[in-house]
């Protein structure tokens, strides 16, 4: 951390990168926000769908750790 | 009567009230001996390395680590197939009908695992049940272990996980190429999408069939290692504020919590996403 | 020593950064992971899951056989309850029969007496009817007898001759069926 340009740049992109997991964050709360919301107006199918439900999680957070591991790659890695 | 009947309710109380006494003092000890462990390693003011814990060291003694050595990851790993034993063969020894609270435990994993490869994936998948299951047992096991303070989490590895997603990958490539011939393509060819787009659904389809295993076995290694390390930097604050450190403790027993949510709930996604790319190969027609 | 292992450590991370990427320790990881999980597997496969499978199978055909032996049992009590009500219902019946029948046999007695006690009160009172009649007849013939004396002895008296007995009885009886009129 000692003027080293090179440094500042790794840094800034890791920040920017871990901007995705707000992001990732915001899709997962939708996927969630929206099963409930089906789920309050058919409580009988919803027993059926958590399985979806995690499914849907997944997918949207994997997004998530793919920026969070380009922040550690752009701290640690490179 | 009613005194007899008082006292059985209040024993039952008691019971489940020292459960969860019990329970609670166990998350608390460990909590506190893994910020002690760290306030112990941070001595020097707010210097947080929380990536150290990763490090793979061999078990006995030091030296280069060869294909074969014994290193802590190897322990934990060793630790899990103790775990996993207890549990399901000595837990079900007694094969009762009436089960014990293990053996009940152990049924319940069972089922769990066996309607899940059922309804994704179907009931010709039942065959490759007990693949499933390993896998699911042992991701839980790994995640569950490496949760106890001071340990090692061998799921936080990208190589581990990597194998894991290789082999789930293959292995329905595999399967979906012996059991459905040139047929397994037309998980490719959307029949139900217009004739123009199909082909760029193809290449679609075909990019996001190829990052499945990386996204597999990221999610899961990102998962582990993102929440240890987020441990690992509340607990470095505490480190750093010394006795006064009553935030940090906070939060890593919230994040502790969140963590043991985390370590199930990847193991089930690690396990359902199996079975639905089994279920892909079974029945690649949309 | 542990500084030795410091400065290895150190020169580990200052190499890569992050453990995961340390590629060197990749075929250990591997080796030691496919070792487990065959491991796993074999004692899953060999041991535990046919265990839980048949423990789960037995458990299963227990839970039948006892949902069989209870429904067995359920029909056994609701056919000793159809049982045992007919009984009582036949019971009832023959209760209710016998009560009829006494009920007619007594109501047959009594009209007998009834009737027994009618007719003899019947005969008394025309026997008692008869009498009075002979009576009545006797006590008109008396009267009848009396005034014909006494007008007999009248007529005597006033006209001083024998008197027509045979007129005088003629005039009495003319007044005696008059006065009875």
């Amino acid at each position: 951390m000692e003027g080293d340009i090179a440094n500042m740049g790794q840094f800034i992109g890791a920040g920017l990168a871990a901007i995705g997991s707000g992001a990732a964050a915001i899709g997962v709360g939708h996927v969630a926000g929206n099963f409930l919301a089906g789920a309050l107006r058919n409580p009988s199918a919803a027993a059926g769908q958590t399985a979806t439900l995690f499914i849907g999680i997944a997918f949207a957070e994997a997004l998530g750790i793919f920026a969070f591991l380009v922040a550690l790659l752009l701290m640690f890695a490179v | 009567m009613a005194t007899d009947s008082n006292t059985s309710g209040d024993t039952q109380t008691a019971q489940s009230g020292s459960g969860r006494v019990i329970a609670f003092g166990l998350i608390s000890v460990a909590v506190v001996l893994f910020i002690l462990g760290l306030m112990d390693d941070y001595e020097s003011g707010l210097s947080i390395h929380p990536m150290d814990q990763f490090i793979i060291e061999p078990f006995f003694g030091d030296g280069p680590i060869h294909w074969y050595t014994v290193t802590n990851s190897t322990v934990w790993m060793g630790l899990a197939v103790l775990a996993i034993t207890a549990l399901m063969v000595l837990g079900t020894r007694g094969r009762a009908v009436i089960p014990s609270r293990v053996q009940s435990v152990a049924e319940l994993a069972y089922g769990f695992v066996r309607k899940m490869v059922e309804d994704v994936a179907g009931k010709d998948a039942l065959p490759y049940f007990p693949y499933i299951f390993t896998l699911f047992l042992f991701i839980l096991f790994a995640n569950f272990l490496g949760l106890i303070p001071g340990s090692f989490t061998s799921t936080s590895h990208i190589a581990v996980t990597a194998v894991m997603a290789g082999a789930v990958f293959l292995t329905v490539t595999i399967l979906g190429f012996i059991k459905n011939g040139a047929g397994f393509l037309s998980l490719f060819w959307v029949s139900s999408a217009p004739l123009v787009l199909r082909p760029i659904l193809a290449v679609i389809e075909l990019i996001s069939y190829f990052v499945r295993p990386v996204s597999h076995s990221i999610r899961l290694a990102g998962n582990v290692m993102a929440g240890h390390a987020v441990l690992k930097v509340f607990a470095g604050f505490a480190g750093a504020l010394g006795v006064g450190a009553v935030a940090p403790i906070i939060g890593v027993i919230a994040i502790y919590g969140l963590e043991v949510l985390v370590s199930a709930i990847q193991a089930y996604v690690f396990t359902i996403l199996t079975c639905v790319y089994l279920k892909d190969a079974l029945h690649p027609h949309h | 020593m542990a500084d030795e292992a410091l400065v290895a450590a150190e020169e580990a991370a200052g190499a890569a950064g992050m453990p995961q990427l340390e590629f060197s320790t990749f075929p250990n990881q591997i080796f030691w992971l496919v070792v487990t999980l065959i491991v796993i597997y074999l004692i899953l496969s060999r041991i535990a899951l046919p265990r839980i499978g048949a423990v789960l199978a037995e458990r299963q055909g227990t839970i039948t056989n006892d949902i069989a032996a209870a429904e067995d049992l359920k029909r056994q009590a609701s056919d000793a309850e159809e049982a045992y009500n007919k009984a009582l219902a036949d019971a009832r019946a023959e209760a209710q029969e016998i009560i009829a029948e006494t009920r007619a046999e007594i109501q047959a007695e009594l009209a007998e007496a009834t009737a027994h006690a009618d007719a003899e009160i019947a005969a008394k009172v025309a026997e008692s009817e008869a009498r009075i009649g002979e009576i009545r007849a006797g006590a008109m013939q008396s009267v009848e007898e009396v005034a014909r004396d006494t007008a007999t002895a009248l007529v005597a008296a006033l006209s001083e001759g024998k008197a027509d007995a045979a007129a005088v009885k003629d005039a009495v009886a003319e007044r005696m069926q008059g006065g009875s009129q």
